[in-house]
């Protein structure tokens, strides 16, 4: 096991994972072949927990032996080895501003939409307006481009978000929203995702991902 | 510097976060405009450069807002690329790794050094955040084995990413063990840490920069006097 690890590149990863598949996608963007293994979260592999020994948690690339961890870290790593396609743009500002709004999807989607399925009453209501300002912040960078990254390039932005767009439907059926309503243009640039053959292989569907939410409430007693 | 370019940096040196800017911009040997800031208020320039999360540090160049310190860093790194050494590492792979002690720095370190500049010297949850603050710095020595390759910076013969993201903290390391009590900077602990402390602290880049443990000292309590005064809203 840990000879194939040795060799080439080595995703180790979670299914629903919305951190996972910004790497799945970005490997596909660059067109670069590797191994998949599926975690057990709940049994992690002797190799995770030695590939990641800080924090013990997936995704982790395993690239000639080597860990790379913290999903937009591996994106940028895969970027920088693999140059052609680029995913961030040439000037030095607006690579700035991507970085940018790639750390205000990490810093704000993942713990929002937490918030949102995991609470009830006034704190799921007060989710549900953070998700919508939000959403509406990202919809605002957006504006009026076929993507983050410009009319043709899916990029550096839109890899860290696409993942989340499996949520939209459990963050609208928890909180009893519509993304469409609130933010057209991100909900329309979420469709666009979608027909892109690296996102559609690498997201489950959107009920898949409302299922599993299910089962995690279950599992901390949220009714 | 070039005719024509404007370049101000928003903040307070008490923050660490602003001090980064500062150190990657003498790396480089870049003029700038220092805008200080009034502790307790935020600027219109500040919230109109910085909408999303109205804090410092923003540098604006010609104009033009970049936020987040390490975002900031990574700017300058790239514009100012042929003055002075790479703050970045060329090689993919420890580029890697030093962004991701960075991030570790920040998600990990930080919250508990700000736990320790409002704690109470005796409390127990003082004493834990004192040793968290220890153990992650345990990590890091171990870090700095590895990035600095026996060299005298995690960068190498020159400070660098990492260096810049950890010992922008120094200053508030050593406050921190007069306000709260705690020992955080042990020689037996972290020996090499301690070396290179030093040699961070008097890098020419840095040696300015570094705010006085006292005069921190000062500043935090000015901080909790406000935070007490203040109404609750």
């Amino acid at each position: 096991m840990a000879a194939a690890a040795e060799k080439g590149v080595v995703l180790l990863d979670f299914w629903v994972s919305p951190f996972g598949q910004r790497c799945r996608i970005a490997l596909a963007e660059k067109g670069v072949e590797y191994e998949y293994k599926e975690e057990n979260l709940s049994d992690k592999s002797p190799l995770l927990l030695k590939m990641n020994p800080v924090h013990k948690k997936i995704p982790v690339l395993i690239h000639h032996g080597k860990p790379i961890c913290e999903s937009l870290i591996i994106v940028q790593y895969i970027e920088e080895v693999w140059s052609h396609n680029p995913l961030l743009p040439s000037n030095p500002y607006e690579r700035a501003k991507a970085r940018f709004w790639a750390d205000f999807v990490d810093k704000k989607v993942a713990e929002c939409g937490t918030r949102l399925w995991k609470l009830k009453g006034e704190a799921q209501e007060e989710a549900k307006k953070d998700m919508i300002e939000i959403l509406k912040l990202l919809e605002g960078e957006l504006g009026d481009k076929k993507y983050f990254g410009g009319e043709k390039t899916f990029g550096f932005v839109d890899v860290a978000l696409a993942p989340f767009t499996a949520w939209f439907y459990t963050y609208e059926t928890c909180g009893k929203f519509s993304i469409e309503n609130e933010c057209p243009k991100l909900a329309a640039w979420a469709k666009r995702c979608k027909e892109r053959k690296t996102v559609s292989e690498s997201l489950h569907d959107p009920h898949k991902v409302y299922e599993y939410v299910g089962k995690l409430k279950k599992k901390y007693g949220v009714e | 510097m070039a005719g024509g370019q404007e370049l101000k940096l928003l903040g307070l040196w008490e923050s660490p976060f602003v001090v980064r800017s500062g150190i990657a911009l003498n790396l480089k040997g870049v003029d700038y405009e220092f805008l200080e800031e009034v502790p307790g208020t935020k600027s219109e320039l500040l919230l109109k450069s910085n909408p999303v999360y109205k804090k410092m540090p923003v540098l604006i160049h010609n104009g033009k807002p970049i936020c987040e310190s390490m975002i900031i860093v990574q700017y300058i790194d790239e514009v100012w690329a042929a003055a002075g050494p790479s703050i970045l590492p060329s090689d993919p792979y420890d580029r890697a790794i030093a962004r991701f002690w960075a991030v570790y720095i920040d998600d990990k370190l930080f919250p508990y050094l700000r736990k320790l500049i409002i704690a109470k010297a005796d409390d127990e949850e003082t004493a834990e955040a004192a040793e968290q603050v220890i153990a992650g710095l345990q990590l890091l020595e171990e870090a700095f084995v590895k990035c600095s390759k026996g060299k005298d910076f995690f960068g190498g013969e020159s400070v660098g990413y990492l260096d810049i993201a950890l010992g922008c903290y120094l200053g508030w390391l050593k406050a921190l063990e007069k306000l709260a009590g705690v020992k955080l900077l042990d020689k037996e602990k972290i020996p090499l840490l301690m070396g290179w402390a030093e040699r961070f602290c008097s890098a020419d880049a840095v040696k300015e920069l570094i705010p006085e443990a006292d005069k921190l000292v000062e500043f935090a309590k000015m901080v909790r006097a406000r935070q007490n005064a203040a109404a609750p809203n």
